[in-house]
């Protein structure tokens, strides 16, 4: 992680200090009219992790990356991002994070361009048009740049949406279900901005409902069943069978179970 | 009658009695039969109001009998404009605290004061109509009332709709706040409307000079109805707060069902 | 990363972002402006047969009607923009910017009055004709600009709370009218005093711009709690 971006008081980092997880959640609790969706969620993702979320519908899932990207308020407990309060410092973590929802959602009546400009210009960017070009390239829209988005395929406004992610050049990307509607290509250039993101220190979050995937592209694996942790831990020590023994209800024997059960 | 002390109340009792008995006394005493006295005080006070207003008032030189509906219509009046005050303060605390007491609180004043605001236009149509053969004209307390009474309907149609929901609390919360904002505008604007359009010649409920015995039979019956107003706001505050309650033990109990 | 703007610069760069966006997807569909356009015609039309508008009646009547005309199209304009930011979606890729709430507020206020005027605009000389009025005075501009401004304030509100809530239609007109009462007011006798010149009238305008003033400033705190989950 970019200590500079992320702390304004920059502390050089040693050995001796202890970093600012990217992400922190502390007996988190979010209900919706009574009725709970997350239960009391405590986790800590190191700096500079990718970390890949896992669970069955209506785990809660999105809810949590919503919260994370401020745009649900914890109900109790807390959130923080780089140290801050999703709450009480709800601005600054809306700059560091970026969030690519579940619907590609553009203004339909906008070109592709033009989607990313705006998204620029409310990020208080100077170089939008720069920055748009760029990333349209990268995302394989030039092409449909001057299109209005209302004429796009699914998967295109999906990579329109990555590219709106991260005009910002976010500390943090939150990503729902990223690889939904993603041709071969648009995969494999989901794939490589995860793993650049992870050379550059950013931290990373996804959910997929593709396990094979998600546990080769992250560092950190969080399985969420019924609102709670049922494992959080290393992405390495676990595999499908294990996660779909975790969905279905079981424990597992791993020692590196963690949070509320 | 149940105790409305709970947990750290009763242990703030048990600090203020041993420090100050007598005033510990008194606030056990009104913890157990708080609301029965008010009952007992509500009742007393509103048997005197009718006295007052039927037999003690002296009967009006002008307007006759019918002139007394002032004893209802105005202490009715001004205590509708104090729930709906309470609806601003209990919208902004909401707000602000996000302490569902204080929305419960609300919400219960807006109930109050539409019923209340209901009772005013209601009396003050019929005592137009016996005055001035009108049963409505647009003056400005009156029409002010009519719009107030579509806001809280509509505060009430919001939450109706809403159900018990955290966003139906905030709309409600917004619209409990932008409507006692705009009020006083109301007023303004249909005061100056009708003061320039003028269509007949209103000598308004106010009388510029009420001999004493009027004034004393007001505030007898002003008393009343605040005391009838507390009365209500704390049964159907203490009502609503055990709806909610057993909406969320009935939440638990299904939920804990399904684990 | 580049020099980034913050504070009041970026709110300022914000709020003509958004301003802008909007208007370039209305004008892209010019679906609002042809519904809202023609629904105020066939307003003003309708209330000739309603009110029996023979010529001594015009002037009376007649600022009524335009205003009733403008301020039923502007609520129907109102919901389908905000239906436009509705089913959370685009709303969420607004909101999760680092931008004031109250930010996005004013400038879709400001967006809306937008719209809503270059609709007033054209209605102006159509009324002018059917009705028989010399309407067309630089005078009525004040008018026309803090009327809207005070319906557009009241129905983005509003128009937000119902598409937040999923508050049934019906709700939101509901809600809205007992709270424009000044400014029906404000602008229809404004709009008469012009058109007839009374000695000494009330403060018209100032009204309009009290009510405008009160209602932006409060509805651009509350509009937070509106939009947030």
């Amino acid at each position: 992680m970019n200590a500079q971006m992320l702390q304004p008081a920059a502390q050089p980092h040693t050995a001796a200090t202890t970093p600012t997880p990217a992400i922190a959640l502390e007996r988190l609790v979010k209900s919706f009219d009574a009725r709970p969706v997350l239960r009391g969620l405590s986790y800590a993702l190191p700096a500079g992790r990718t970390l890949v979320i896992f669970g069955p519908n209506g785990a809660g899932k999105t809810t949590l990356l919503r919260t994370l990207a401020t745009l649900a308020r914890p109900t109790a407990g807390r959130a923080l991002v780089a140290g801050l309060d999703v709450v009480a410092d709800a601005g600054e973590v809306r700059r560091l994070v970026g969030y690519v929802g579940h619907q590609p959602h553009a203004y339909e009546e906008l070109t592709a361009r033009e989607n990313l400009l705006f998204f620029a210009r409310m990020y208080g960017l100077r170089d939008g048009a720069e920055r748009a070009s760029k990333l349209l390239e990268r995302v394989g829209l030039r092409a449909r740049a001057s299109d209005r988005v209302r004429a796009f395929s699914r998967g295109q406004a999906q990579r329109l949406a990555l590219a709106r992610g991260i005009v910002h050049d976010p500390a943090v990307l939150l990503l729902d279900e990223p690889d939904t509607g993603l041709d071969q290509e648009a995969l494999a250039l989901l794939e490589r901005l995860v793993a650049e993101r992870r050379e550059r220190g950013l931290e990373t979050v996804l959910t997929t409902h593709h396990l094979e995937r998600g546990l080769r592209l992250a560092d950190d694996a969080l399985t969420l069943v019924r609102g709670r942790i049922a494992y959080a831990g290393a992405a390495a020590a676990l595999d499908v069978a294990a996660i779909e023994r975790l969905y279905a209800g079981e424990r597992l024997t791993s020692p590196e179970t963690g949070g509320a059960a | 009658m149940q105790s409305v002390l709970q947990g750290s109340a009763k242990g703030r009792l048990a600090d203020i009695s041993r420090r100050a008995p007598v005033i510990g006394a008194a606030l056990a005493w009104l913890g157990r039969y708080g609301e029965l006295a008010l009952l007992a005080l509500t009742t007393i006070g509103m048997l005197l109001t009718i006295w007052a207003a039927f037999i003690y008032a002296p009967t009006e030189a002008v307007e006759g009998p019918v002139q007394r509906i002032f004893y209802v219509h105005v202490p009715l009046a001004w205590i509708s404009y104090l729930a709906f005050f309470f609806v601003l303060v209990g919208s902004v605390m909401y707000l602000w605290r996000r302490d569902e007491r204080w929305d419960t609180f609300a919400r219960v004043n807006a109930e109050i004061g539409t019923v209340f605001t209901t009772l005013v236009l209601i009396s003050g149509s019929l005592w137009g109509r016996a005055f001035w053969g009108a049963w409505w004209v647009w003056d400005e307390r009156l029409t002010t009332s009519l719009l107030m009474w579509f806001i809280y309907v509509g505060y009430l149609a919001l939450r109706a709709y809403t159900g018990r929901t955290a966003q139906g609390a905030r709309a409600a919360a917004v619209v409990g706040i932008l409507g006692f904002i705009v009020t006083p505008i109301n007023y303004m604007s249909v005061k100056w409307w009708r003061t320039l359009h003028p269509d007949q010649v209103l000598p308004l409920g106010g009388t510029p000079q009420l001999p004493a015995s009027m004034i004393v039979a007001l505030m007898i019956s002003l008393v009343a109805f605040t005391l009838l107003y507390a009365l209500l706001t704390i049964e159907v505050y203490k009502l609503e707060r055990a709806t909610a309650e057993a909406e969320r033990l009935r939440v638990d109990v299904e939920l804990s069902g399904q684990e | 990363m580049s020099t980034q703007a913050t504070g009041a610069r970026l709110a300022w760069e914000q709020f003509w972002a958004i301003i802008w966006k909007d208007l370039r997807s209305e004008l892209r569909t010019r679906q609002a402006w042809m519904s809202m356009g023609l629904f105020a015609l066939l307003a003003l039309v309708v209330f000739n047969f309603a009110f029996d508008l023979r010529v001594e009646n015009l002037a009376t009547v007649g600022p009524g009607a335009l205003w009733i005309a403008f301020i039923f199209a502007s609520i129907l304009g109102l919901s389908r923009n905000i239906t436009v930011e509705q089913d959370r979606g685009p709303m969420d890729r607004l909101l999760i910017a680092p931008v004031d709430r109250a930010v996005v507020y004013l400038a879709k206020v400001v967006g809306n009055v937008i719209v809503i005027s270059v609709i007033e605009v054209v209605a102006l000389p159509i009324f002018a004709m059917l009705y028989n009025l010399p309407i067309i005075q630089p005078a009525i501009a004040p008018i026309l600009l803090l009327g809207t401004l005070g319906v557009a304030a009241v129905g983005t509100q509003f128009a937000a709370l119902a598409a937040n809530t999923r508050a049934r239609e019906l709700l939101t007109p509901l809600l809205i009218f007992p709270l424009i009462v000044p400014v029906v007011i404000g602008a229809v006798r404004a709009t008469e005093a012009l058109l007839t010149p009374i000695h000494d009238d009330a403060p018209w305008l100032g009204l309009l711009v009290a009510f405008d003033v009160i209602f932006l400033s409060v509805s651009a705190i509350t509009f937070q709690f509106v939009v947030e989950e």
